[in-house]
């Protein structure tokens, strides 16, 4: 029962959330409710044995039997910390988002919680319809904190968002029928299983594109990649982050932008290994080309959000050089680093919206000298700043340098490229906070005097910063649930395939 | 106490320092905020003290204290543990950071006492120690680069403290990125070597090293060799070599104790520090030595001849650092790392000694640093000048103060080792034929011409708490050669030893010089003094004088060395430019134009499709009932057909 309840719990909170007046006994309900959420599955940690591959904490319910489709969910040393991401960025949106969001409270809340029931169903998903299921439902909810608290472009950001995701999702729609059809013919029987999946053997012919391998994996990962985004489908993210509100940003690039990389490490790649191994010089060389794009772009942003949210172009680049140096050095640290970016970017679109909600403008030629007004922010900014360019000592340091050593045992080249993405993630931080925070005053500045950060936002930044050197510090408590996991994926995606069962029963 | 404990003291009072001045940083409490970062040093320098002290006690070849504090990496065979380890070299870094940074310490509280933001900086100032101890005591390559990239951050800081000023703020930033060049080179000789070797150790990687039994290969591409050289290009961001030296000058925006303490005596020589930890590494690398010999010997001339024509103080004292740090690399690529460590350490007296002089000059003379706007000084600032004139004298090598005996071994080294040259003798003897000249001229210029500046600027003494470790400083930087004595020398002077050279010998692994004659070594040693003294003489004469003939452009080389030879304006239309402005054509063009505009016409069509298509299902009867007959007709003539 756990995992159901960690990934329905949100939609009994909404359902309640129904009953509630609008307004603050709105917000005071989520918040409670989001850090009960959290606090269980935080219990996770302690039901799953870390030291077993096995996909562990099984729920199976037969739900349309002819069809083998199965409400089947599990979770493993991989996606676990996903969970815990997710669960633990939501009670800091609620209460970030305290008085960011003044309309519509109710409203605002209960797509908040369906975002979170549809992005952990798809971490914990292990049935093929059930997955596609959650993994379109994010969307809806997306869209309305897009689309009604969204700023002046934002129905073109919905629609570009929208559509960008949906293209990518109908290929991998068509290849999970296709699969489902293949188990009817190699078992007898239809299934929608992930576990019936991986044992299907998808004819690969190295060279041919038209392999049904190669336009299974193609199907599945374009689908993945569009999300992550990778370059060159990257242009929805700018878009769609400039015009959410805060909070949608937060769990846009929080969470689902890490659907995505999820999907590479648990679908795509160990369904279709040949496939994927074979064309693997083609993600590699976009990811590269990503880190070092994105970068560039960053550099020239005039839009604060418009900057960080090509920084995770570039960021999440090396998430997947990691993932497709298929080592283990290369694989922890792609799954590090989405943690690492989970923390370090939606902090950054918080830290934003703290300037943003005081100033309403993101527009970086209108600040200047902002540090004598907000010292207690500019200390915050530029300790999460120091995440994001990968100082030693913060999380994105670990993540970031075991990707590169990963990335250098398995193709030194790429990597003397993407250490370029090093220096110039220096430089469009830097930059930008120069611009921001450094100099004089702007007579901006000057006409909308600032006040420094309240308690209420510094209580949502401040679990950020204790995440920052916890997992800069001390990557081993985090890396101990995943290490069994990832080293099993590293030596067998080849042939992959989970046994489900549960903790306890196979000790 | 056990050493592990002290180890631990010595690095965490600056840490407990900086988190107590930094809980408290907008207070405006200058004597309280620096007494408590001092004493936090004091403790620290005390500490180290005893652990050099516990140190000699242990037996010559196991002359090793370690403490190790908690695993950070453990992946795969990538195992690194936050340890710490202090050794023969280690030793004595640590304990020219802690004395030499108490002393910038209490320097500092006469300094920026009338800073609002003085808490805030002296925070600031005992992180970066912390940081600084981090990179000495790291016992392997990723723990050095946590305290590595530490210490660019609070250089960074530093440097833009005086934020509200944009050009320093530029200048904090630039020093960070051109550091991250350096520092991303850094990254990969990492992974080359640890590719090689499966270890990032410094002790174990000189057992790999020392077992691989082979003579050094004079190859490019081995991993040995393309590894050193990727932290060799690390170093030259750090220690500002060419051509990641353009920082350097910029970073003297921030407040002088800084210039003294980072800029000059410590962080610039991680680089330095650095290579002789890897020592038999690179010796391993005969190529790397090579390119470094060349890189440090071109360095110290080419910033030596900057240094000539600036007058800022501390500009010429800017590049008179990169340029004695070139003479550390040089003595590197001979592989005459004691050399290296020896003048680490007096430049590290000298230089800190020379810039917080020029401190209390700029103090004293109310924020003024250009020194035509200076003269006369000795009569109104004794103290200063007479510290000053120990540090000229310890710079330009004077025999018997300190940096003759470092200078000189340098240079008898880059001659008779066997990686040495005459080229590179040549290029250590201009660059002190150089640094005479500059160092002269600025102590004419500032001290004794006739003073220059205008009547209602009223030069003053500084305080106590200033002139102090000015004192300190100036003893060391006259005494602290005998410790190492040449031998060629101590023959004349009843046979002292060389007292850094067997305690570092354990350690560091000496390049026996292929050239063993000492006639030729006294010989070159008497020619560069006197070349050196004519050098000064000449500078002397030329400024000292009422109105030094310095009129602006007489002539294109000097126009070029006194721009700096235009290396700024180099990188800036040939890299930072390009970058920017290309980054904004192809955000325009392809992510604005390209990739978007395909969606659109994407949309379009499929808008423009569905448009087409919606007639079809218009909702007239007979419409569709012609479909039908359509249909029926179609199927009945494809039957027939068949």
């Amino acid at each position: 029962m756990d995992l159901s309840i960690v990934t329905l719990s949100p939609l009994l909170a909404a359902a309640i959330l129904l009953f509630l007046p609008q307004g603050k006994t709105v917000r005071v309900f989520s918040l409670l409710a989001s850090i009960l959420q959290f606090v269980f599955s935080l219990s996770l940690l302690n039901k799953i044995d870390v030291n077993s591959t096995v996909l562990q904490l099984n729920e199976k319910i037969t739900w349309i039997g002819n069809f083998g489709v199965n409400y089947h969910l599990g979770i493993d040393g991989i996606s676990i910390w996903l969970v815990l991401l997710t669960t633990f960025l939501l009670p800091l949106v609620v209460l970030g988002s305290w008085t960011a969001i003044e309309n519509r409270t109710k409203l605002f809340h209960f797509s908040l919680f369906l975002l979170q029931t549809s992005m952990l169903g798809t971490f914990l998903s292990i049935d093929a319809v059930l997955f596609y299921l959650f993994w379109e439902l994010s969307l809806v909810p997306m869209y309305l904190l897009i689309g009604i608290w969204g700023g002046q472009r934002r129905i073109y950001a919905t629609v570009k968002f929208f559509i960008f995701t949906m293209v990518g999702s109908i290929f991998m729609l068509a290849a999970i029928i296709y699969l489902m059809l293949q188990t009817q013919a190699v078992f007898g029987q239809m299934s929608a299983s992930l576990l019936d999946f991986y044992k299907l053997d998808v004819p690969f012919i190295a060279g041919s594109f038209f392999s049904m391998q190669t336009l299974l994996f193609f199907a599945f990962a374009i689908a993945f990649c569009i999300k992550i985004p990778i370059f060159p489908f990257h242009t929805w993210l700018p878009d769609a982050h400039v015009e959410a509100p805060t909070p949608g940003s937060v769990i846009l690039a929080g969470v689902m932008l890490k659907m995505g990389g999820y999907g590479l490490i648990r679908w795509a790649i160990p369904l279709f290994p040949e496939a994927a191994n074979y064309y693997s010089w083609i993600f590699v060389s976009v990811a590269v080309i990503g880190i070092i794009y994105g970068a560039l772009m960053a550099l020239v942003q005039t839009d604060i959000k418009k900057l960080v949210a090509y920084s995770s172009v570039s960021h999440m680049g090396y998430v997947v050089l990691g993932i497709f140096a298929f080592n283990i050095k290369g694989v922890t640290g792609g799954l590090y680093q989405m943690l690492n970016h989970g923390i370090s970017t939606s902090a950054l679109f918080f830290l934003v919206g703290i300037v943003y909600e005081r100033t309403h403008t993101r527009e970086i030629k209108n600040y200047g000298g902002i540090t004598s007004q907000m010292p207690i922010f500019t200390i915050l900014f530029i300790i999460i700043t120091l995440s994001s360019i990968a100082a030693p000592l913060t999380n994105g340091f670990v993540g970031e340098f075991l990707i590169l050593m990963g990335s250098y045992e398995a193709f030194p080249v790429y990597t003397y490229f993407s250490v370029t993405g090093v220096v110039l993630g220096a430089a469009y931080m830097l930059w930008m906070i120069k611009r921001v925070f450094f100099g004089e005053q702007s007579d901006f500045i000057k006409k909308h005097p600032l006040t420094d950060i309240n308690l209420r936002e510094f209580l949502v930044i401040a679990p950020f910063v204790v995440m920052v050197f916890w997992m800069g510090i001390r990557p081993g408590d985090f890396f101990k649930y995943a290490q069994t996991s990832v080293d099993y994926f590293v030596k067998n995606y080849n042939h992959y395939n989970l046994l489900e069962k549960n903790v306890g029963a196979n000790k | 106490m056990n050493s592990e404990n002290l180890i631990a003291i010595v690095l965490l009072s600056p840490f407990i320092g900086f988190l107590i001045n930094g809980l408290r940083f907008n207070k405006k409490t200058p004597v309280l905020s620096g007494t408590i970062a001092s004493i936090a040093m004091l403790i620290s320098f005390i500490s180290a003290i005893i652990l050099f002290i516990n140190l000699i006690q242990l037996p010559v070849d196991n002359r090793k204290l370690t403490f190790d504090f908690l695993n950070w990496f453990n992946i795969e065979n990538f195992k690194i543990n936050f340890s710490f380890v202090v050794d023969q070299i280690s030793a004595i870094m640590i304990l020219i950071i802690t004395g030499v940074g108490f002393f910038i310490h209490l320097f500092s509280i006469g300094y920026m006492s009338h800073d609002p933001g003085v808490t805030k900086y002296f925070s600031y100032l005992n992180f970066f120690v912390f940081n600084m101890l981090i990179l000495v005591l790291g016992d392997s390559l990723p723990v050095m680069f946590v305290g590595w990239e530490g210490v660019g951050l609070c250089s960074y800081l530093l440097i833009g403290f005086w934020y509200k000023d944009a050009s320093k703020a530029s200048a904090g930033m630039k020093a960070f990125i051109v550091n991250r060049i350096g520092d991303a080179a850094f990254i990969i000789g990492m992974f080359i070597l640890f590719m090689e070797f499966k270890t990032l150790n410094f002790h174990e990687l000189a057992t790999a090293i020392k077992s691989l039994g082979v003579a050094p290969m004079w190859t490019w591409s081995s991993p040995i060799a393309l590894g050193t050289l990727f932290l060799f290009i690390g170093a030259t961001g750090k220690s500002a070599q060419i051509p990641l030296y353009v920082w350097l000058p910029d970073a003297m925006a921030g407040p002088t104790p800084v210039s003294a303490l980072i800029h000059a005596a410590t962080m610039v020589t991680a680089g330095v520090y650095m290579i002789v930890r890897m020592g038999d590494v690179f010796l391993a690398a005969p190529t790397t030595l090579f390119v470094i010999a060349i890189i440090g010997g071109l360095t110290a001339l080419f910033s030596a001849t900057i240094g000539i024509f600036q007058n800022d103080i501390k500009k010429v004292l800017a590049y008179s650092t990169v340029s004695q740090l070139g003479l550390m690399f040089l003595a590197c690529g001979v592989g005459a790392f004691t050399a290296a460590m020896f003048h680490l350490m007096t430049h590290a007296f000298f230089k800190a000694l020379m810039f917080l002089g020029s401190g209390s000059v700029i103090h004293g003379m109310h924020e003024e640093q250009d020194i035509q706007k200076m003269g006369g000084l000795k009569k109104y600032m004794p103290w200063t000048h007479i510290t000053f004139f120990m540090g000229w004298l310890a710079i330009i090598g004077l025999p018997g103060f300190s940096g003759f005996f470092s200078k000189d071994e340098i240079l008898w080294y880059s001659y008779a080792s066997p990686y040495g040259s005459k080229i590179f003798w040549l290029l250590g003897l201009l660059t002190a034929l150089c640094t005479a000249f500059y160092m002269t001229r600025l102590m004419a210029l500032t001290f004794w011409s006739p003073s220059r500046f205008s009547k209602d600027v009223h030069p003053h003494e500084s305080s106590a708490v200033m002139l102090i470790p000015l004192f300190v400083l100036a003893l060391l930087s006259i005494f602290a050669g005998w410790i190492g004595v040449p031998h060629v020398l101590a023959e004349y002077l009843g046979h002292i030893p060389n007292y850094l050279s067997s305690w570092l010998s354990p350690v560091v692994t000496y390049v026996k010089p292929a050239v063993d004659n000492h006639s030729i070594e006294l010989g070159l040693m008497v020619s560069s003094v006197l070349l050196v003294l004519v050098s000064a003489f000449i500078a002397f004469k030329i400024y000292i004088l009422p109105k030094p003939s310095e009129n602006k452009n007489s002539n294109p080389i000097k126009h070029l060395i006194a721009n700096k030879y235009f290396i700024d304006e180099l990188y800036n239309t040939t890299l930072v430019n390009p970058i920017i402005s290309g980054s904004k054509n192809i955000w325009y063009y392809f992510d604005v134009n390209i990739i978007d505009k395909t969606t659109h016409i994407l949309s379009d069509l499929v808008s423009g499709a569905s448009r087409v298509v919606r007639q079809v299902q218009s909702g007239n009867i007979q419409t569709y009932a012609m479909y039908i007959v359509i249909g029926l007709v179609v199927t009945l003539s494809i039957l027939i057909a068949r």
